[in-house]
């Protein structure tokens, strides 16, 4: 029988203490955006809770959203992230192998059923039967239609199972998409970024067991909470960029400075995510305080719609108002913003490719309307 | 005889099948299997090869970081960029730390359970336990009452039912041999180890961005400019504080914890230095420049190769003499596929020819892998940790020499043990400790350049694509923490026209050759005890010493069957 232990025991048995779990649930309130008068809606609903089941599949993948999960310490979130839940199959860390591990997954579909949450890691390859992607024998679309369908909910980590990712760019040699296109008729809520950030993992899943639904989300089911503000708008370099102060050239006296990255290639004026508050690594840096430009890992088909990287924005086939680098000032600032919003209209097309081999991106859901003509 | 699948083959990056036969008592065949691919270097063709870094990242997330650097490496050598000294160290501790992390993870997380029986560990004694760990180490958190609350937490956890990821693990399996306190001491290490990578990969934080999939690389140099007076220098002195100090604790937690945890776990299994021997030659790029890349004899890891277990001899490295067969791989070449080719001229023609899945076997005796079978000289060849230790001692590398003697001279044992399950696991966990002496000292070597007023950390004479010949090529190695690791680029118009790599567990994993020798991990597990057909612990045992990456392992294809030309000879 599962669903034993509660979570203040769950707790305990890792060494967490009363005060760190409150401390841990006013942070996840923090990243949600929510008032910390919902502390103790939160703290009662989580120690009440039983562990719900979570199996973790991984498809085309490179484990980096599992290594986020490892690697996060925001006070102790992957601590509470594994023991408010019952993790019973995840492949990169779980104890069985073979039939083992199939075993723990059967078991959670059957004896499970609806109860439990999936969390998918990588695209699904649909080109040639699936051939591209087995495991145990079985096809990786096989193997996430029979999953998916038969949970309570489902995450898409990152961006490749949110949208094909790397993946799914141009040519898209396997045919990968992303999880809610693969297996269509699924709920999911996607947590784009490359890698995601577990701290939006974690607040999304303890808003579920608080409020028994999901958190408001965007046109791309994404948490508007984590996806609903621009990068440019929260840097720490911002002010530089108001006052005109930028990086020309990688290790000059602005890069030592701190000063704004925008000329060299930052997508973070077109670009919405909270890594420049959540931050990685238990809130250490993010690359733009590290010295290199957003590249918009959290937008719709970033690898695709926001290279050449290098580049200034408007001259990336993403962006999509007419502003040029030197109009650099406070009109920029709604055009982004315009920008950003408009990726629910249009889907885009790279203007650097004049082969005719490569596919345009195509629109990957229903809300999304035709490409817009590539400009040259 | 008994025909054992495992697949997925879990605690490892990626997806990978073994398909084995079991008779007397032991594995007799063995066959290993990738089963996905993406096709990362075909993405990458058409686009700026200064952003080649960012995608090739992407080909591992649990190796992060060795694709990004061996592709500005390419890069950098097809342009003939020098990169400043600060460069380099920032990326020699960017390298060392990642080495650090992927093997004390790889330790506790990855392969412990193979050897630590969980469960076990309620029998515990706490203060026999504490006393087994005073005997071993000065680790502070040893004492009956520390134990005491692991083995509680260990209790609680089983009584509730819910293992979690535990659940599915071969517990009281007869190849389990530790005792309850040395089980409880290693389970209570498994935890701290969590919180210790979790800590120590803030390196890489301040050096990166973040963790995975770090942003700072540049064809160049790093964009982690320094400056002593510059509160938001991406370097500045409290930065170095702060890293400067994790690096500390890693050296106390290795030289405490990991290393004596290995040398008692290899205590009570000291047969497993006569399993799992693999083809005993063995291959490094070498690592860590302390000058010129192209200074290879200056490298901080020595490079060479070894043949036949022969440690008397070392053998220059050529890269030209690497060649890859397809004889038992999901790909075609255009003049069939009995002779191997070269990288330099390679073709990538997929070819699916398995089963249709849903399946039960492959068929082993045609096509099984998404992996090539990559030889040198026609050898095949183990690329990792214990290749480069060997091949440093072999050098003359009195450090490497000094700490590898000191091992053996605790089992009594002669060199040639290493060449084994434990050896592979002796050898990563030496590794981990070597590094861990010398971190501090690049991150203090990097913080007195600045400190002198040294604050180059980009040659900028490239970046225009406009100073760019119309075609030119490079390649660029390194070692990853899984072993040599090679990107080959060829440049034309200012964009990709190919890009290839050749990776560590490609090597280790890949499947039989035209000659039918078999690779690696086939060879390895040959003759691994099997208790128990229907829970195969042992193999699991020495896959695991490999440290597989099945992402890294395949990466290249054209799934419409478009011929790749490929790149003319590089050296």
């Amino acid at each position: 029988m599962l669903h034993q232990a509660s979570l203040p025991d769950a707790l305990e048995s890792r060494g967490i203490s009363r005060r760190d779990f409150i401390s841990f649930c006013s942070a996840v309130l923090a990243t949600l955006a929510l008032p910390q008068r919902y502390l103790g809606q939160v703290a009662d609903a989580l120690t009440k809770t039983t562990r719900p089941i979570v199996v973790w599949l991984e498809f085309q993948d490179c484990a980096g959203n599992t290594e986020s999960v490892l690697r996060s310490s925001d006070p102790t979130v992957a601590d509470i992230v594994l023991d408010l839940l019952s993790w019973e199959y995840h492949e990169t860390i779980m104890a069985g192998a073979g039939k083992q591990a199939e075993d723990a997954l059967h078991r959670v579909v059957t004896e499970e059923k609806g109860k439990y949450i999936a969390i998918v890691e990588g695209s699904i390859p649909t080109a040639e039967g699936g051939v591209y992607c087995t495991i145990g024998g079985r096809s990786a679309l096989d193997i996430a239609t029979e999953v998916c369908r038969n949970s309570a909910a489902n995450i898409a980590v990152g961006a490749c199972a949110w949208d094909g990712g790397l993946v799914r760019s141009n040519p898209n040699p396997t045919g990968a998409v992303g999880l809610q296109e693969a297996v269509p008729g699924i709920s999911v809520v996607n947590l784009g970024g490359c890698p995601h950030n577990v701290a939006n993992t974690a607040a999304v899943l303890v808003h579920y067991l608080t409020f028994k639904e999901l958190p408001a989300l965007d046109q791309y089911n994404r948490p508007l909470f984590a996806y609903g503000n621009i990068i440019h708008d929260q840097c720490e370099r911002r002010a530089h960029y108001d006052a005109g102060r930028f990086v020309e050239a990688w290790g000059d006296e602005g890069s030592r400075k701190g000063y704004c990255l925008y000329k060299m290639g930052c997508k973070g004026p077109d670009a919405t995510y909270n890594c420049p508050t959540v931050r990685w690594n238990s809130g250490t840096s993010w690359p733009v305080k590290s010295g290199h430009g957003c590249i918009a890992c959290a937008s719709h088909r970033f690898w695709d719609t926001m290279s050449p990287f290098y580049k200034p924005l408007p001259e990336v086939a993403g962006f999509g108002a007419d502003v040029t680098a030197e109009k650099i000032g406070w009109g920029l600032v709604g055009a982004a913003a315009a920008a950003t919003a408009a990726h629910g209209l249009v889907s885009i097309t790279r203007n650097r490719r004049k082969t005719t081999s490569r596919a345009k991106v195509e629109p990957t859901s229903p809300d999304v309307a035709q490409p817009v003509e590539p400009r040259s | 005889m008994a025909r054992v699948v495992i697949d997925p083959v879990t605690r490892i990056e990626g997806h990978l099948r073994i398909e084995a036969e079991v008779d007397g008592g032991m594995v007799t065949e063995a066959w290993s299997s990738g089963t996905m691919f993406r096709g990362i270097e075909l993405i990458v063709r058409d686009r700026d090869p200064r952003e080649a870094w960012l995608w090739t990242q992407r080909i591992c997330g649990v190796c992060t970081m060795v694709h990004a650097l061996a592709s500005v490496r390419a890069v950098e050598n097809a342009l003939q960029i020098e990169v400043p000294d600060n460069a380099r160290l920032v990326r020699n501790i960017i390298a060392a730390t990642q080495h650090i992390q992927d093997h004390v993870i790889h330790f506790y997380h990855l392969h412990a359970l193979d050897w630590v029986d969980v469960t076990s560990a309620l029998k515990a004694d706490p203060a026999k336990t504490s006393q087994l760990a005073e005997s071993i180490s000065a680790w502070p958190k040893s004492s009956t009452t520390y134990f005491k609350g692991v083995l509680d937490r260990v209790k609680k956890l089983v009584d509730s039912g819910q293992l979690s990821l535990f659940s599915s693990g071969y517990w009281g399996h007869p190849a389990y041999r530790l005792p309850p306190e040395a089980n409880l001491m290693a389970v209570a290490h498994y935890l701290e180890a969590l919180e210790f990578q979790r800590d120590f990969i803030r390196i890489h934080a301040v050096l990166g961005g973040k963790n995975p999939h770090l942003q700072t690389f540049l064809v160049g140099g790093m964009t982690t400019s320094m400056d002593t007076n510059e509160p938001n220098a991406p370097l500045n002195p409290e930065r170095f504080d702060l890293i400067a100090n994790i690096a500390k604790t890693a050296k106390t937690f290795v030289d405490q914890v990991l290393i004596p945890d290995v040398l008692a776990v290899a205590g009570f299994y000291s047969d497993w230095f006569s399993i799992g021997a693999g083809p005993g030659n063995y291959l490094t790029y070498g690592s860590f420049p302390q000058g010129k890349v192209s200074e290879t004899d200056k490298f901080f890891m020595q490079q060479g190769i070894i043949l036949n277990n022969d440690l008397t001899k070392v053998y220059p490295v050529d890269p030209g003499r690497v060649a890859e067969y397809v004889t038992h791989s999901w790909y075609e070449y255009s003049d069939g596929d009995q002779a191997a080719k070269a990288p330099s001229v390679g073709e990538t023609n997929p070819k699916y020819t398995g089963p249709k899945p849903p399946f039960e076997f492959l068929e082993v005796d045609k096509k099984y892998s998404w992996l090539k079978a990559p030889r040198y000289d026609d050898q095949v060849m183990e690329v990792g940790p214990l290749s480069r230790m060997l091949v440093a001692y072999a050098s003359g590398n009195q450090e490497v020499k000094t700490m590898v003697d000191g091992v053996l001279a605790k089992f009594n044992a002669p060199p040639t043990a290493l060449v084994s399950t434990l050896g592979r696991i002796a050898a990563r966990a030496l590794e981990t400790q070597l590094l861990s002496n010398h971190l501090s000292e690049w991150i203090e070597e990097l913080r007195g350049n600045m400190n002198s007023g040294d604050l180059r950390m980009h040659n900028g004479e490239k970046w225009d694509p406009g100073t760019w010949p119309d075609s030119v090529r490079g390649f660029g190695l390194f070692e990853a923490p899984r072993g040599a690791l090679g990107h080959w680029v060829e440049i034309e118009n200012k964009v990709i026209k190919n890009y290839q790599a050749v990776v560590p567990t490609t090597w280790n994993a890949g499947p039989r050759d035209a000659k039918g020798q078999r690779g690696p991990y086939e060879m390895a597990l040959l003759k691994t005890p099997i208790a128990d057909p229907e829970r195969p612990l042992e193999i699991l045992r020495t896959l695991h010493s490999f440290d597989p990456c099945l992402a890294c392992a395949v990466h290249v294809v054209d799934a419409r069957g478009r011929k790749r030309a490929y790149l003319p000879a590089f050296q």
